[in-house]
């Protein structure tokens, strides 16, 4: 259940962020989230729910933008998709990919007032 | 709230830090009900954005500049616009208009910098730091007791243990005559950079030493929160499913090395040995295995020489760095 202390983590950016960028108010929330990066995405809408009461986003949405997850294998010289940590290459089989993309948690972008 | 410890307010008790753990002050920032002049100086605001995955979102907003509605000062006199003629902090009802913020941010930033101030600090006092993890019960007490008896009297030893209740473990650590200091997670599920951080005050003369953090015993969470630590091991016992590596990802390849505990078991168990070896380098190709027996004493110079080929290895980049100024200083005197 560490989905909590993201959702925390998420409240404190936007807490930072009104008092730089002059808001006082969140309406929605995009965040980016890789398949391979350890979050749940219902877990975290749960707990952002709930730690937004009384806060300046009581009442925002969250949008979670899935990444689909890419890895270079090592053996193709190539780009491949993947969808968990343990996957092999599509391709040729090996395990010896580097992740590229798909391990995410990153805010992008707020709708406020 | 500590750092992105939300699950936890009050409820972390660092060892020294009697009463609150909380007494340092936070850079939080709380919003209170002040207002502040919005600019209105386009008319509409209505604006399609894309994002990665295809779909759109279409924003548009209540008021056009055809309406007229009280723009609580703002005043337009042909092409000049003045923001400037209402009263200073007047919030007008309606007014507020959505707008659209980007920002790039990490949502583990916050631990992050902590983390990597506890690396510099690491960094000066040439510490070599590992984080400990595991599922509860893997031996990792044992383990630990085991190799600060081997190596305590060699160099300086420091344990900050994790729990969500109880000093029992650090405890166990004291019998060896090392320090340690417990930290109770209350409801938390991991340790994060912060509370290291408050930890580490209570260390003192741990230059070239030995730290080890023994994280909250859960296969999940603590993958995500860096300490600053020199590497994560995880330890594994063989009383575990040989098939924890895939069920537990993140953890695993996280982790720089493998402890595969309680080998002294194995004739005991359907445990096989090659079976998580392939699996943990599936998740992790670089992972390093070490098979161990704190019991039995089975591998435990294997992971005394890592410990002791890594610590020798910070200390020597030190040196050098430390070479390198003097030769800086030389010059310019």
């Amino acid at each position: 259940m560490h989905e909590m202390s993201i959702a925390e983590g998420i409240l404190q950016v936007l807490e930072e962020q009104a008092v730089s960028q002059s808001f006082e108010k969140v309406k929605a929330v995009w965040v980016e989230i890789g398949p391979l990066a350890t979050i749940e995405a219902d877990a975290l809408t749960f707990c952002f729910d709930a730690v937004i009461r009384g806060s300046l986003a009581e009442g925002a949405s969250l949008h979670i933008i899935k990444m689909p997850g890419k890895a270079f294998c090592l053996q193709c010289l190539d780009t491949v998709p993947v969808t968990q940590r343990y996957d092999s290459c599509p391709v040729c089989g090996s395990y010896h990919l580097q992740i590229t993309q798909g391990e995410e948690m990153r805010m992008k972008e707020l709708e406020v007032a | 709230m500590c750092t992105v410890c939300g699950c936890s307010e009050g409820e972390v008790k660092i060892e020294g830090h009697e009463g609150h753990a909380h007494g340092h002050s936070h850079d939080h920032t709380h919003i209170h009900g002040h207002s502040h002049d919005h600019s209105h100086a386009h008319g509409h605001h209505h604006h399609d954005h894309h994002h990665h995955d295809g779909h759109s979102h279409h924003h548009s907003h209540a008021h056009s500049h055809e309406d007229q509605h009280d723009h609580g000062g703002i005043e337009s006199d042909g092409d000049n616009i003045h923001f400037g003629k209402g009263p200073a902090h007047a919030h007008v009802a309606g007014l507020s208009q959505s707008r659209m913020v980007q920002i790039e941010q990490d949502i583990l930033g916050k631990n992050n910098q902590y983390a990597a101030q506890n690396r510099v600090r690491f960094e000066q006092q040439s510490l070599f730091v590992l984080n400990l993890v595991s599922s509860p019960g893997s031996g990792k007490t044992t383990l630990l007791t085991e190799t600060i008896n081997h190596i305590k009297d060699r160099y300086c030893v420091g344990v900050i243990e994790g729990d969500q209740q109880t000093a029992n473990d650090a405890d166990r650590i004291r019998e060896t005559g090392v320090q340690a200091i417990q930290i109770n997670t209350g409801k938390g599920c991991h340790l994060d950079a912060h509370m290291v951080g408050h930890a580490m005050e209570n260390f003192s003369g741990m230059t070239g030493g030995v730290l080890f953090i023994e994280n909250v015993g859960n296969l999940v969470c603590p993958a995500s929160f860096d300490l600053g630590e020199a590497a994560k091991v995880s330890i594994l016992s063989v009383t575990e499913g040989e098939d924890k590596p895939l069920k537990y990802p993140d953890m695993f390849h996280a982790s720089e090395l493998m402890i595969l505990n309680k080998t002294d078991l194995l004739p005991y168990l359907d445990f096989d040995v090659e079976k998580c070896i392939e699996y943990a380098k599936r998740v992790n190709p670089e992972i390093r295995i070490i098979q161990l027996s704190a019991k039995s004493g089975e591998g435990m110079q294997e992971w005394l020489d890592w410990i002791n080929t890594k610590r020798a290895a910070i200390i020597e980049s030190r040196i050098h760095l430390l070479q390198q100024q003097v030769e800086q200083f030389k010059a310019i005197l």
